[in-house]
């Protein structure tokens, strides 16, 4: 009888158990060389598209716990032991928070290139510095909040503004994103309030009355995935309270949709990353937050396949425009366009989001439930 | 003679208690503590305070999504029931055997796909330019408004509860003694009768408990009535997210699960004490 070629000799099994022996402080230490970062972020921020190169060049893995809302980010933080998280990427008004309930580590400026910033307003951010100038948080990207809308059932200048929600053709047909903030700040800037989140009494009660009479004309309230299916299959002719970062998606993919920033103004979210306190890989995600601000990594940003938002730097739009013309034109981010969000900013026709400020977050919240009960 | 303990009996007893003490009795016992809690600068604190009870049950907005929500359950659960019976009573009596254990299987079926894929696959079926409306729009009507009503959530509800109603309740027809139909019919009953006069008290606590895990699913549902009622107007489960988004007042979303909770408790010990009554009178 012949022995089968592979059958295991003594010989084998000797050379092989050597091999393994051998070989295992190096698998070992290759294994111990990769550095696993936790990001707490929006969705997307920690797919291959935006950290695969990171990744790669740095031997890290990133691991993502995403969230929609700023709200829940917080409760993730509470939910869970001090050191789970590495990485924060937020919205400045939760920025702000995180800083007050001293949870994020100081960062240094001189880190990072802040003379590059597309707007001097984004050098010292609101929310993103205490009280004593030291910053916290490092803005990474940001997107502007207007009317968004079906462009074949309506024009750009009829989207022009907040008004256009009230038009008969759009009956049941205006979706609301289910959170209060961005919808009753664009109510307050249709109320004319200059600061659409810091409003007295009187004018709280004037934002709530007019959103009130929109009731007869929304359609739904929807979450991420349910405002792009709304918007994509037609249920939904305009939605209140987002912009390009939902719309810009659709458009990509050639949907008839769009957003414009209305008459009235438009309200901006700003993105930053933040790195926990308790966090014991504060060296690897300090460089992630320097290539973030890499005209490679703002690139990387503003194409972002979760959803789009704008470079905060000179070089990084540069770079996008040679890299993603097509891109660049889409969103605006060209001298000369009609949206190009920085002169929005500098025509005043823009207001950084907020959290209330003279009223509670919760009576916000709970007219919000009670308008969607109306 | 007191029952004595008996170990082996209790060595299989004790994992179902403890269990139930572990994941059961324990997080009900600490969500009640949490409606008395405090939050404070975006953090729970321990507390024992009425102040989240007192502004949750004050507000008119908790009780139209309180009654909202009863409604449509007792509606998906009213509907559920009417829609599986004509199924379960040709399962029960007209089929043979192997093609009832089919039938179930296939009913199994839809539970090994996740429940939020096919709540969104209906966006294609309802959608205004979906295929029931295209499919009326050929004969010259509509398009008719599905998605983001009423009707919508009532699709979810049934798309979660349809099947296992029509399981229960086919296991519990099936289970009648045919000689008791044929009796009937034999004593002169015709047979449209014997459903009201033998069918259904004989299967009553079967169909009872259908109706009851129709009821309760819907109850706490949150997919359908965001997804597909377009959370217009939102239900308890979709207030409970609502209240814990409003500066993590998870306290108060505490309150609107309690009041769920008690309402389920009410509801579960009324039906089954109706669906055992006769029964045991007897």
């Amino acid at each position: 009888m012949t022995k089968h070629a592979t059958s295991l000799t003594k010989r084998t099994l000797l050379k092989t158990a050597g091999a393994a022996a051998l070989s295992a402080p190096f698998v070992n230490r290759a294994w111990a060389s990769t550095v696993e970062l936790t990001m707490l972020g929006w969705y997307g921020t920690a797919e291959p598209d935006m950290v695969g190169a990171f990744e790669e060049a740095n031997n890290v893995k990133f691991v993502p716990k995403y969230y929609a809302g700023g709200d829940n980010m917080l409760a993730a933080l509470a939910q869970n032991p001090p050191g789970t998280f590495d990485i924060i990427h937020t919205d400045a008004e939760y920025a702000k928070l995180l800083i007050a309930n001293d949870l994020v580590m100081q960062l240094d400026p001189s880190d990072y290139p802040m003379d590059d910033l597309l707007h001097p307003d984004f050098r010292k951010f609101p929310g993103h510095w205490d009280a004593d100038g030291t910053m916290y948080s490092l803005i990474s990207r940001f997107g502007h909040l207007g009317v968004s809308y079906n462009t074949e059932a309506m024009t750009a200048e009829e989207a022009g503004t907040y008004e256009a929600f009230w038009m008969p053709k759009l009956e049941g047909k205006v979706g609301h994103f289910d959170w209060h903030l961005p919808s009753l700040g664009q109510m307050s800037l249709l109320e004319g309030n200059e600061s659409p989140f810091d409003i007295d009494g009187d004018a709280w009660e004037a934002v709530q009355a007019r959103t009130l009479s929109l009731k007869p004309q929304v359609g739904g309230y929807f979450d991420f995935g349910g405002t792009f299916a709304g918007l994509k299959n037609g249920e939904m002719l305009a939605m209140c309270g987002i912009g390009d970062w939902v719309t810009g998606i659709l458009e990509r993919d050639g949907a008839p949709v769009s957003s414009v920033i209305p008459k009235e103004g438009g309200i901006q979210w700003t993105e930053s990353y933040s790195i926990v306190g308790t966090s014991e890989k504060k060296d690897m995600a300090l460089k992630y937050l320097a290539y973030t601000m890499s005209p490679e990594g703002q690139v990387k940003t503003a194409q972002m396949l979760g959803y789009p938002g704008h470079c905060v730097t000179e070089a990084g739009r540069a770079m996008l425009q040679k890299v993603d013309m097509a891109e660049a034109k889409r969103s605006g981010q060209i001298d000369g366009h009609p949206n190009e969000p920085i002169a929005l900013i500098e025509a005043g026709r823009i207001h950084y989001r907020d959290i209330p400020v003279q009223q509670d977050l919760e009576d916000w919240n709970d007219f919000w439930s009670e308008y969607k009960n109306a | 003679m007191k029952p004595r303990l008996n170990a082996y009996a209790l060595t299989f007893r004790l994992p179902i208690l403890i269990w139930q003490a572990l994941f059961f009795l324990g997080p009900l016992l600490f969500m009640i503590a949490m409606s008395f809690f405090l939050v404070r600068n975006y953090r729970m604190e321990e507390a024992f305070v009425m102040k989240n009870w007192e502004r949750m049950l004050s507000r008119g907005f908790v009780w139209d999504s309180y009654w909202y929500t009863l409604g449509m359950a007792a509606l998906a659960s009213l509907t559920a029931s009417l829609l599986a019976f004509p199924a379960a009573f040709a399962l029960a009596f007209r089929t043979s055997e192997s093609v009832r254990r089919w039938a179930i299987f296939l009913l199994v079926i839809p539970f090994f796909t996740s429940y939020l894929v096919r709540t969104f696959s209906w966006y294609v079926i309802l959608a205004e330019s979906g295929v029931i409306n295209a499919g009326l729009g050929a004969v010259g009507l509509g398009p008719f408004t599905m998605l983001n009503t009423a009707f919508g959530t009532l699709v979810g509800y049934m798309t979660l509860t349809l099947p296992l109603v029509v399981i229960l309740q086919t296991v519990t027809l099936a289970g009648i003694d045919p000689s008791l139909i044929q009796a009937a019919r034999n004593l002169g009953c015709p047979p449209w009768r014997t459903i009201p006069s033998v069918v259904l008290p004989a299967a009553k606590t079967g169909m009872v408990v259908a109706a009851l895990f129709a009821f309760i699913l819907s109850f706490g549902d949150f997919v359908a009535p965001y997804y597909l009622g377009g959370s217009k107007p939102p239900t308890l489960p979709i207030l409970i997210i609502d209240t814990t988004k409003a500066g993590q007042q998870w306290p108060r979303a505490a309150v609107v699960a309690v009041i769920m909770m008690v309402t389920l408790f009410v509801i579960a010990f009324a039906a089954i004490a109706f669906a055992y009554r006769r029964r045991a009178s007897r």
